[in-house]
């Protein structure tokens, strides 16, 4: 136990020194931004078509499972929509979305700098005076910052979306009482939570994952082993700071 | 040219010493092979001298730069200077053959892009790839990596030179097509070339200056001449990695 802690604080002190290192070494502006862009164009674009998908049906199932908790005849209709709105927005979209890109990005992002660490070209980075963690890590980072609170405002629209579609089709709740009690209970700060949520969870998958990928030894298996462990341990450190910023910020 | 050399080298990993005590004096403008066999240390020991490993003692002179001392700004210009062969090629994927040879030249030069598209025009052309600026890594075979590898370590016209089992995986005849290589981007580029392997054909073909590795000791350093003319006076070693090589018969 006590090895496993002793353990886990080095990971934290490398994580944190790499981390430190990735915001050295700048060489030209337009290296970091041809390769933002391509990150972007990974973290965002090539995401829209399943985080849209969970979306919706997360959307259709929470309006549904909550028409049947609430069978009072005393309970306005509306009540489903300001129930599904706040949780999409305070929880569905920003955490569902986030723990989905933790296996979709954060997988990608740690096998492909585990694959250049094995096959060298690290360090054919490092002798070319190339800070590689500068080239590889920095750039999806800021990849991950732009795009998260993207992807999590365009999953909120699409759970909105969902619960309407799914309470009209099941006759639970008709579009105006959904709208009427989304916007019953809304605050602009749930965007605000919302948006640093997504935010926290961006930058967690896409360090722990570079992190995970950086310090890879051996060869395809070990590869594949952080590729596993990124997505774990970006999982569970997203639940804890879903709790952590839920009992800061609420 | 500045002369390369290395003082006191120690490595360990772990409880394991993996180097031990190694000094050299690399000849400048010539090809410099460090030999022995697998296991021995010879790439540990290339990769401390680039700095990708950090030795425990010891000193890597770059001229008169103590460069595992020295600021990241003197390291990084040394580096610049230094063009580096992997085992593995080590090509970047998502690059083509073009954009891996012109990388080093977007990064670190002013170059326009006519110029830079020239400059790795020659390059490949020069390794015995013309035309292959289009392809990706994947699509070429190990010769043919090892040679784009050589394409993009020559790009900057580097003062060093530095190939890591330059030859290793490969058949005979690529082999001695990389070998003869080296020794021409050596001859041409006027760079101080150290080589690392463990084939005596290659020490045969291009070797000047050598330094002989077993269990991490510096056995024996001399040239070519010297090895092959004093086989008596060699190391047994030596003598037994010569012989096991089927050249001394």
């Amino acid at each position: 136990m006590l090895q496993l802690i002793v353990r886990g604080l080095e990971d934290f002190g490398r994580y944190l020194l790499l981390l430190r290192r990735s915001f050295t070494g700048f060489l030209r502006f337009r290296l970091y931004w041809n390769l933002w862009t391509h990150e972007s164009i990974q973290i965002g674009r090539d995401s829209l078509f399943l985080v849209a998908i969970i979306s919706f049906f997360v959307g259709a199932v929470t309006t549904v499972q909550t028409a049947y908790q609430i069978i009072s005849p005393f309970i306005p209709k509306s009540t489903i929509g300001a129930i599904v709105s706040t949780s999409a927005i305070l929880e569905l979209a920003p955490t569902i979305t986030s723990l989905v890109l933790a296996g979709r990005i954060g997988s990608n992002i740690a096998s492909q700098i585990g694959s250049m660490r094995v096959s060298e070209q690290i360090d054919a980075l490092e002798v070319m005076g190339i800070n590689s963690a500068t080239y590889l890590i920095l750039p999806r980072l800021f990849g991950a910052l732009v795009f998260f609170p993207v992807l999590v405002i365009y999953a909120c629209v699409i759970i909105h979306a969902g619960g309407i579609v799914a309470g009209a089709f099941t006759g639970a709740v008709n579009p105006t009482q959904f709208g009427i009690g989304a916007r019953s209970f809304y605050e602009d700060f749930q965007i605000i939570f919302m948006l640093i949520k997504a935010i926290t969870f961006g930058f967690i998958i896409s360090t722990v994952s570079a992190y995970q990928g950086y310090y890879v030894k051996g060869g395809a298996l070990e590869v594949g082993a952080a590729s596993t462990r990124a997505v774990v341990i970006s999982c569970l450190m997203i639940l804890v700071a879903d709790y952590v910023l839920a009992q800061l910020l609420l | 040219m500045s002369l390369l050399r290395i003082e006191h080298i120690s490595k360990w990993f772990g409880q394991t010493q993996v180097l031990h005590d190694i000094s050299f004096v690399f000849e400048p403008g010539r090809v410099n092979m460090i030999i022995g066999p697998s296991g021995c240390g010879k790439t540990v020991l290339l990769k401390c001298i680039v700095g990708l490993i950090i030795p425990e003692k010891g000193r890597v002179f770059f001229g008169d730069l103590d460069f595992l001392q020295a600021a990241p700004p003197q390291r990084r210009a040394v580096l610049q200077n230094l063009g580096m062969l992997f085992q593995s090629s080590a090509l970047f994927d998502s690059m083509t053959v073009g954009e891996n040879v012109a990388f080093p030249l977007r990064v670190f030069t002013q170059k326009s892009e006519k110029e830079i598209q020239d400059r790795v025009a020659y390059c490949l052309e020069r390794v015995g790839l013309a035309g292959t600026q289009t392809k990706y890594p994947a699509e070429l075979s190990g010769g043919m990596k090892r040679r784009v590898g050589l394409a993009r370590a020559i790009a900057l016209n580097p003062q060093y030179l530095f190939c890591d089992e330059p030859n290793s995986g490969l058949d005979p005849l690529t082999a001695r097509r990389i070998d003869a290589l080296i020794q021409e981007l050596t001859e041409e580029f006027h760079t101080t070339t150290i080589v690392v392997t463990h084939d005596l054909k290659s020490v045969m073909d291009m070797g000047q200056k050598i330094l002989f590795l077993y269990n991490g000791h510096a056995e024996w350093q001399g040239s070519k001449q010297e090895m092959l003319h004093s086989f008596d006076a060699l190391p047994p070693n030596l003598q037994a990695f010569l012989q096991a090589s089927g050249l001394t018969q």
